[in-house]
């Protein structure tokens, strides 16, 4: 393995630690509170998360593919197969943006006037919605640099910077986009499937 | 400053009374770990000192090389870890000791809240930085936070314990020497946190018995009980018949079965959570949103008051029956309530 | 080689100067723009004291504060000044030091590499700490924060009325800088090796500063996320601390202290990488047991993270957790035990000098036993519950901290001026200083475990007037130890122009560091070096004892 792939391996260890502390207070709180948990799922558009779930993974199947053309150096390859990430990328974070609306418009933005209609559940309910924005957010984040950093990959392509010869970049910006995809896969379930269908 | 000198060394104390039971044992590892430290500084001082001279710079003399001595790394690892584990296992058993109260300890209910300790006797009496306990009782505080985390601590006790807000701590202590010790918050909780200490006393029974007279506003329980009804209590929880709620008389330290399968004891944290988080956890066969959430309106030293009141409608039993299963006490409800949510 | 200049006249000069990293480009843009890894470690060598100075000044401000029982100053801006001291040192002076100065300076060179393995990435981590740096002095000017180093939760989140955003932001930037150093470090240490340079003959300083940054890299992410849950509970409320809704304050500090414990080892393994090259090189032999010092170092950065609880002994942890977590505090302190019976056997039959480095490294080995013991005694579930809170846990810590890791930066600042600067320190006024703080050093922390047995709490801008006495005499040590501190500032400072010009090996250690010459050039070596001795190869071997 080369340093640059070994050097992005590691910075994706220390994105592992970073989400996980977000997963400890998840996992922490849902021990304490199943029931108020199980409640919220209600509120949680398993639709449009599910879809979600699904572009991701295409997303990740253009990335790959994208790897697999540089590796070839096909460049229009390359280029078209980038494309198609960022779109499925975009198409992500406009899907999330219609689901925070929604929670604004629902009161279920802890911190902005949040109301519960289970008041049984309101408070710690609370958390979890907090939880649920902490850690789609942290990823939506991760997800944009992801797009800035295909931007850049789409950029260097272009200019024919990529062959058989050279195609860390490619791989290294693959590996982060792979391991966004992977943080979702792990987010979804216990984000918006806990509780449903009883 | 420097005119005070004197006196600065006259009042100089260079190790705590030891005044509780607990602080005899824990002074002897004290001790322990300090004899093992010394030998051990001592003995690398002397050490390097005695190898740096023994081998100092000499023209004509030439190091030699050494690689290492296994048998001499396993040595100096497991003889100062088997002396460790000695340290350890001293160190758990003290601590075991300390975190189960005997069955007949007084309980004392300690409210820490910024930036002053408020001290309450079940007898009703209070009083604030200050704690008065009889010599050879053990003594069981209750602890509650109203705001930041705190931390009682009496050193010639040897016994600290953090006051953490949301839930009750405690710590328990038998005084063993008469006198006056000082007691501290030592967990920063903001401005004054300096000033957050106070005095405890420790009195000979007779002395004890002068100084207990009982507050002017009844025993703990006598306040619990006007709480009780000022605030509405008594509609539901009424104390013989089977209300929306459940029974409170005899409930105290029983085992209570939930809504959601699992058995819990009706303890000070239970009682506590009940009053001020009530959905928390719903007794099985009752309704949840239908008690009243009491947080904001009660304060600790209030809630301390009701749970008294609550405990005294139990016939005196032990404090906790360990190991003794019981059958949790199944409330049947009456008629199903409709399941209408309250309004907002 | 020296470069033959002619001067103005047309004679040469045979002593102008080389050119190396310092000297090969001036102006700003050379500087801060850099990514030489030796810039940069210069960079970081400069903000870093600058910082130990702030940090220092808050102390000798609070320690002024404590001659008197009542207090000098208010509460509030005592409160402000111990908070502030350990948010500067720990996150802007202790964490950073080792690495990112000396580490950053040696580690590709003890390899036998031209740079780290990003150097992009090394002058970013510096930037990244500036800008941290920023928000933190931000904080300092405003009126500073006054939660503590810890921000304990709800304390920090809801209820102090100081800056604790801007402080726990700055911290949150440093932790990146933290974290690419390490990754940097990792990487360069597995893939940027010259040939023959095998992990077992990696001079010592390599090791511990690899295990440093597995530390870093594993733990410092979850300081970053818990200040983020603090900087949202703060800005928004939104309650995951709070207990008015059911969130948990002690869990703020199990994630705080799943980061702050094994940070307590970024902060002292460095140093330890220091003493076993300044021991070998100043007994003039190889390290006693080098195997075991190299596998300590990773010991300890494994353990490191398996001990953490021993800080929340009396929060209402559960008492076979405590007890757990007390026995892996034991297990972690064998390691570094084995390391100082290492150093000290090193000594044995060996051909020891007292230069300055070497008078440091006594200290530390003197000093970080006393601290490394008195661990014990707070691992130990009875005498923490006795302890925790008060002076004994300050006594503690600066032991290990300033006992041992800044006398051994300070050690390791003196055994590589030569390289890093090209001139020679006074060695007279530095023996003089180590001696100042030794002295210094002692008489202000030695009484404070006294005083921590006898009940005096920390963080108490005043106290019950009994302590008094212990407590001037630990004002008196402080400001010694704040004149010793300032020696070397002065003296380095002055050699840096007026010094006596060093050559490539002053000390004749071993190490590829002392085969180029000082200051190095921008690339390290004139072509990469092939390895083919061990590490401290100051002769032939002559006994393998058991």
């Amino acid at each position: 393995m080369d340093a640059s792939m070994l050097g992005m391996w590691t910075f994706l260890i220390t994105e592992v630690l970073f989400f996980g502390g977000m997963f400890a207070a998840y996992a922490v709180y849902r021990n304490m509170y199943p029931g108020a948990f199980a409640s919220t799922s209600k509120f949680m558009d398993v639709i449009l998360g599910g879809t979600n779930t699904a572009v991701l993974i295409c997303s990740s199947l253009t990335m790959v593919l994208a790897v697999r053309a540089a590796q070839l150096s096909k460049r229009r390859d390359v280029m078209l197969f980038t494309v198609l990430t960022m779109i499925f990328g975009t198409a992500f974070l406009v899907i999330k943006a219609f689901e925070y609306h929604s929670k604004w418009v629902e009161h279920l933005i802890p911190g902005f006037d949040f109301q519960y209609d289970e008041p049984r559940y309101q408070h710690n309910a609370q958390i979890l919605f907090f939880l649920y924005f902490c850690m789609t957010g942290m990823h939506a984040v991760h997800m944009i640099v992801g797009l800035g950093l295909l931007t850049y990959l789409l950029v260097q392509a272009k200019r024919n910077v990529f062959s058989a010869n050279y195609f860390a970049p490619v791989e290294m910006i693959g590996l982060y986009w792979h391991f966004v995809d992977v943080v979702w896969i792990f987010l979804f379930p216990l984000l918006y499937l806990i509780g449903h269908r009883r | 400053m420097l005119a005070s000198l004197p006196l600065l060394v006259a009042d100089l104390q260079l190790f705590p009374p030891a005044a509780s039971a607990q602080a005899g044992p824990i002074d002897e590892l004290y001790w322990f770990e300090v004899i093992v430290s010394a030998i051990m500084t001592v003995g690398i001082f002397l050490a390097v000192i005695f190898l740096a001279w023994k081998y100092r710079r000499r023209a004509n003399v030439r190091a030699t090389q050494i690689e290492g001595s296994t048998f001499l790394e396993l040595s100096w690892s497991i003889i100062p870890f088997l002396v460790m584990l000695v340290m350890f296992w001293w160190g758990a058993k003290l601590f075991f000791a300390a975190q189960n109260p005997p069955k007949d300890a007084m309980e004392v209910f300690v409210t820490g809240k910024q930036w002053m300790w408020k001290v309450q006797y079940p007898d009703g009496t209070r009083e604030i930085n200050a704690l008065h306990v009889p010599v050879g009782q053990p003594v069981k505080l209750t602890l509650a936070s109203e705001d930041v985390i705190h931390s009682f601590s009496v050193p010639a006790f040897r016994v600290r314990h953090d006051v953490v807000p949301g839930h009750y701590d405690s710590l328990w202590f038998t005084a063993t020497k008469p006198g006056r010790y000082r007691l501290y918050c030592t967990e920063y909780c903001g401005n004054q946190h300096a000033s957050m200490g106070g005095w405890v006393d420790v009195l000979d029974d007779r002395e004890y018995a002068s100084w207990a007279g009982g507050g002017s506003h009844g025993s703990l329980a006598e306040q619990g009980q006007k709480l009780f009804e000022q605030n509405g209590c008594s509609t539901c929880h009424q104390l013989d018949q089977q209300g929306r709620c459940p029974i409170l008389r005899g409930v105290y330290n029983k085992p209570v079965q939930l809504d959601d399968g699992r058995t819990v004891t009706a303890d000070d944290s239970y009682l506590r959570e009940s009053i001020l988080d009530p959905n928390a956890k719903i007794v099985s066969g009752f309704q949840p949103n239908i008690m009243p959430n009491f947080k904001g309106q009660l304060s600790e030293e209030q809630v301390i008051q009701l749970i008294a009141y609550v405990k005294s409608l139990s016939p005196t039993t032990p404090a906790s029956q360990q190991g003794v299963q019981q059958r949790p006490v199944v409330i049947a409800p009456q008629a199903k309530a409709p399941a209408v949510r309250p309004p907002q | 080689m020296a470069t033959i200049a002619h001067g103005t006249h047309g004679t040469p000069e045979i002593a102008a100067e080389e050119v190396n990293y310092l000297n090969v480009e001036h102006g700003w843009k050379s500087w801060l723009l850099t990514t030489d890894h030796k810039r940069i470690a210069f960079l970081y060598l400069i903000s870093i004291t600058a910082m130990f100075f702030v940090g220092g000044a808050m102390a000798v401000l609070f320690r002024i504060n404590l001659l008197e029982p009542e207090g000098i100053f208010s509460a509030e801006t005592y409160n402000r000044l111990f908070s502030m001291h350990g948010i500067v040192m720990v996150f802007f002076f202790l964490v950073p030091s080792i690495p990112a100065t000396l580490a950053n300076f040696l580690i590709p060179i003890m390899v036998g590499a031209k740079d780290l393995a990003f150097p992009r990435v090394n002058l970013l981590s510096w930037y990244l700490y500036i800008f941290g740096a920023m928000f933190t002095l931000y904080a300092v000017i405003r009126g500073g924060v006054d939660t503590g180093w810890t921000f304990y939760a709800p304390y920090s989140s809801t209820y102090s009325n100081s800056y604790v955003l801007s402080a726990a932001m700055g911290v949150f930037i440093a932790g990146f800088s933290s974290i690419l150093t390490g990754l940097n470090f990792i990487v360069t240490v597995h893939k940027m090796r010259a040939p023959g340079m095998t992990w077992g003959r990696l001079p010592l300083f390599v090791w511990a500063n690899y295990a440093t940054g597995l530390i870093q890299v594993l733990g410092t992410p979850v300081l970053a996320i818990t200040i983020l849950l603090l900087a949202f509970e703060r800005v928004a409320h939104v309650g995951i601390f709070d207990p008015n809704i059911g969130g948990d304050p002690i869990l703020f500090q199990h994630l705080f202290w799943f980061y702050s414990h094994p940070a307590v080892y970024i902060m002292i393994l460095p140093g330890m990488g220091v003493i076993s090259e300044i021991v070998a090189c100043f007994s003039r032999k190889r390290v006693f047991g080098y195997n075991f010092v190299a596998f300590s170092s990773m010991g300890i950065a494994v353990l490191s993270f398996v001990v953490w609880g021993h800080h929340m002994f009396v929060t209402g942890e559960a008492m076979y957790t405590s007890v757990a977590f007390s026995f892996l505090s034991f297990m972690v302190a064998v390691p570094s035990a084995i390391k100082v019976f290492n150093w000290t056997a090193t000594m044995y039959k060996g051909s020891v000098s007292f230069d300055t480095p070497m008078l440091y490294c006594f200290g530390f080995i003197g000093l970080f036993t006393i601290g490394g013991l008195t661990g014990l005694f707070l691992a130990a579930l009875a005498t923490d519950v006795a302890t925790h809170g008060t002076y004994f846990i300050v006594a503690h810590f600066h032991y290990v901290m300033v006992g041992g890791m800044v006398m051994a930066f300070l050690g390791g600042l003196h055994f590589w001026w030569p390289k890093i600067t090209g001139r020679l320190y006074p060695e007279a006024w530095a023996k003089f200083a180590a001696l100042i703080i030794f002295i210094g050093f002692n008489l202000t922390f030695f009484p404070q475990f006294i005083l921590g047995y006898l009940g005096m709490p920390r963080r108490y801008h005043a106290y019950p007037p009994e302590f008094q006495a212990l407590n001037v005499l630990s004002t008196a040590g402080a400001s010694i130890l704040g004149i010793g501190y300032l020696i070397p500032m002065i003296y380095f400072a002055w050699s840096l122009k007026a010094g006596p010009k060093a050559g490539p090996n002053p000390w004749g250690a071993t190490g590829l560091e002392w085969e180029i010459q000082s200051p190095p050039t921008t690339f390290n070596f004139d072509e990469t070096p092939t390895v083919t001795k061990e590490a401290y190869d100051y002769g032939p071997l002559e006994e393998i004892v058991g």
